[in-house]
């Protein structure tokens, strides 16, 4: 078996063995809990746990609120404030799950923003990465089309603006919004509403089945760790002094992260729970009147600032419009440009050039890669502003960057930055933090940061 | 009682002078107290009564509460009427009972089970969630620091749309007459061109409301022998419709704390288990 080499489970009572040769399964979990995890992690590889739990919560919360919950336009408004005024408990059921959305996207956005700076996404754990981006899509999915159930203004009109991007692609556009939403006119009614409560009830399952594709892809090659340096498979021993087994060490310490991140995410589901959420939802659906501005969730905010970036009056738009003899139009162009912004963070394995692959020991990387973080705040802010003003051009400046990250500076960085040199173990690392007790061992060369 | 600050709605204005450009309106949100503000906030009993007798004997007249049960005017945490009075309440509704007279339907008078009537004019909003869908003014610079901070939220907004009714300004008697009432709160109504300058900025805050002036103050007479001054029968009315948005809203401020508190604990317990864990391997034993 690939991976790093460690202890494997040993049936040794008679009905263990008869259990073990027929299904493996308490070697299974064995191996899955005692996988040998480098021992320097920081804080910040806390949040895979943290969206395990998320997803998990998510499930049971939204399993109750279907008991509750009617998909029909006229009554799923009112089903949702059925279960917030009469259903035991219901308003914290309803409120834990829409927060817990959030919850989600804050931990999903660390978690990626994480594998960005340590250069996880880097070989060999590239189909990690992918999986993991494939999740992050699904994702998305399944929370614009949670949002859309209750059924509010902002659930129909959004509705609009997320079909219309579909309509927006040359040719077959129009068909497939109609095919999406399955009215004869295209318009948004029973038909979307159904099928969006039965995907938002199926996506879930699909990204439980895919986290375990996701764990199972980086049990195979190991956790990435803050130096980025490879865990040693020499031998057994070698590997186990770089690492510690998960259970109990990375299972406890990342329970505490998680209890910290839960008393927050309490606080914000008691004392305010519709802080992050849009009034206008609180309206029930008319397709008559438009709300004056519709803004998403703020999760989605950063892409939907680079899907109106390029508006009609930008050069690069008109040159493609020119030059596509007009198939190619503002709006279709920033449909591209919004799920190319995805697509080329998906690439990011093969678009960083690096050989070195923690961002500590990269002097000039370190600086971009702020830069990115800092510019996907600016889009988040810019993206629930109205397009009107200095807001289209910070909207413009900040999509650029988040190309030229990925297709420029990354590929470029590689052949032009000088980094330092990481540590030759995670043991040296580990112990330049910890220093060992005792006669002459002295700290190795302690690390960058 | 309240505190009175501008709330710029239209800080694009502030960056952007000079372009022209489809205005966001400004408008003026006054942040008043109320009792249910902060993590420990709870409904005024006595509040939500008044605001239920202000709303019946006011607002009631074109505006419904479809979402709210008579019995709800019973919940604890709510207005809490008295069982015979909630009934005794009820009983001054009719509701049309289609299973009445041989399946024809007729009215009877209403029960705890019943709902309270929708609104009775085509374009008066029903209220039961009116403090919950406008709260938005997610200002300043839509960071949302006024609902963080200040805890405003739409009972501010709707006590400042009943206590926002001014004089039409000057610039408004240039030009043609306009439908409806000058409302400095309201930003979603008409505005005339004349009072909107070269630059295409609004030179007065909110807009023309289609709804009268409603409250006017000494509108009703309180059993308690509250205040009828109008910015208190506001903020009673404002903090019933607080209450039919969210009703729940202190058995939720109630759990949050619990589970922040155990939550907190907990933390605690696992960073020493966490620690003492990690201790030998940190060289720390």
């Amino acid at each position: 078996m690939a991976g790093i080499p460690h202890d494997h489970y040993e049936p040794n009572s008679k009905g263990e063995k008869w259990l073990h040769s027929r299904l493996p399964i308490v070697g299974l979990i064995y191996d899955t809990l005692m996988l040998p995890t480098p021992k320097n992690l920081n804080w910040m590889w806390i949040w895979g746990i943290v969206l395990v739990f998320t997803l998990v919560l998510q499930i049971i919360t939204g399993i109750v609120l279907v008991m509750h919950y009617v998909p029909h336009v006229d009554m799923a408004f009112t089903s949702v404030e059925h279960i917030m005024r009469n259903v035991n408990g219901g308003h914290m059921i309803r409120y834990f799950h829409m927060n817990g959305a959030s919850l989600f996207f804050v931990a999903v956005y660390a978690h990626i923003f994480r594998s960005l700076y340590y250069g996880s996404y880097k070989s060999p754990r590239e189909v990690t990465w992918i999986v993991g981006m494939l999740m992050y899509v699904l994702m998305m999915g399944t929370a614009f089309m949670g949002y859309v159930l209750p059924w509010g203004q902002m659930s129909f009109h959004g509705t609009a603006v997320i079909t219309g991007l579909f309509g927006a692609i040359p040719f077959i556009g129009e068909s497939v919004q109609i095919w999406l939403l399955g009215t004869p006119n295209g318009s948004i009614g029973q038909p979307a509403l159904n099928r969006f409560f039965s995907l938002h009830y199926l996506l879930p399952f699909i990204l439980l089945g895919l986290t375990i594709v996701h764990v199972w892809a980086f049990h195979t090659t190991g956790n990435n760790n803050p130096t980025g340096v490879e865990v040693r498979r020499t031998s057994k021993e070698d590997a186990a002094k770089d690492t510690l087994p998960f259970w109990p060490y990375f299972v406890i310490k990342d329970l505490f992260a998680l209890a910290i991140i839960l008393a927050v995410f309490v606080a914000v589901v008691g004392f305010m729970p519709n802080y992050l959420g849009h009034p206008d939802n609180y309206i029930p659906a008319n397709p008559l009147v438009t709300p004056s501005h519709i803004v998403p969730e703020w999760y989605f905010l950063p892409f939907y600032a680079i899907l109106r970036a390029f508006d009609q009056e930008v050069w690069l738009v008109i040159a493609v419009n020119w030059i596509t003899f007009g198939i190619v139009d503002a709006k279709f162009f920033g449909v591209i440009a919004m799920f190319g912004a995805i697509v080329v963070m998906a690439l990011a394995p093969w678009l960083d050039t690096s050989t070195v692959r923690s961002g500590r020991y990269r002097p000039m990387f370190k600086w971009w890669f702020w830069l990115f973080a800092v510019n996907f705040m600016l889009l988040m802010w810019v993206g629930a502003r109205p397009a009107e003003g200095i807001y289209p051009y910070i909207a413009l400046i900040g999509s650029t960057y988040w190309f030229a990250y990925f297709l420029v500076i990354l590929p470029l960085l590689g052949v032009i930055e000088k980094p330092n040199t990481p540590p030759a173990t995670i043991e040296d690392d580990f112990n330049a933090h910890y220093a060992p007790k005792g006669d002459g061992a002295k700290p190795v060369a302690s690390p960058a940061e | 009682m309240f505190r009175k600050f501008t709330l710029t709605a239209a800080t694009a204005l502030a960056l952007t002078a000079g372009q022209a450009m489809a205005a966001e309106i400004e408008t003026e949100i006054e942040d008043f107290t109320f009792s249910f503000e902060g993590p420990f906030g709870s409904y005024d009993q006595m509040q939500l009564q008044r605001g239920l007798q202000v709303y019946t004997e006011i607002c009631a007249a074109c505006h419904g509460l479809e979402l709210l049960a008579f019995r709800n005017l019973h919940d604890e945490g709510g207005p809490a009427l008295p069982d015979d009075q909630m009934r005794a309440y009820a009983e001054f509704y009719e509701v049309f009972d289609q299973s009445l007279f041989d399946g024809e339907g007729d009215f009877r008078p209403a029960t705890p089970a019943d709902h309270f009537p929708a609104s009775s004019l085509s374009n008066a909003p029903d209220l039961t969630l009116m403090a919950k869908a406008r709260a938005g003014f997610h200002g300043p610079y839509g960071t949302g620091i006024n609902q963080f901070v200040k805890g405003m939220g739409g009972a501010e907004y709707i006590a400042s749309l009943m206590t926002g009714y001014h004089e039409e300004p000057e610039c408004a008697l240039e030009g043609e007459p306009m439908d409806g009432f000058y409302n400095v709160a309201f930003a979603a109504g008409g505005f005339p061109e004349s009072c909107i300058d070269e630059k295409g900025k609004h030179m007065v805050p909110g807009s023309w409301i289609a709804m009268s002036q409603p409250l006017y103050g000494d509108d009703v007479e309180f059993a308690d022998g509250h205040s009828t001054e109008l910015e208190h029968v506001a903020e009673d009315v404002s903090a019933f419709l607080m209450w039919t948005a969210e009703p729940k809203l202190v058995a939720r401020k109630q759990a949050g704390l619990t589970g922040v508190l155990f939550l907190t604990v907990l933390s605690v317990l696992l960073y020493l288990t966490n620690k003492r864990l990690w201790a030998p391997h940190k060289h720390k034993d």
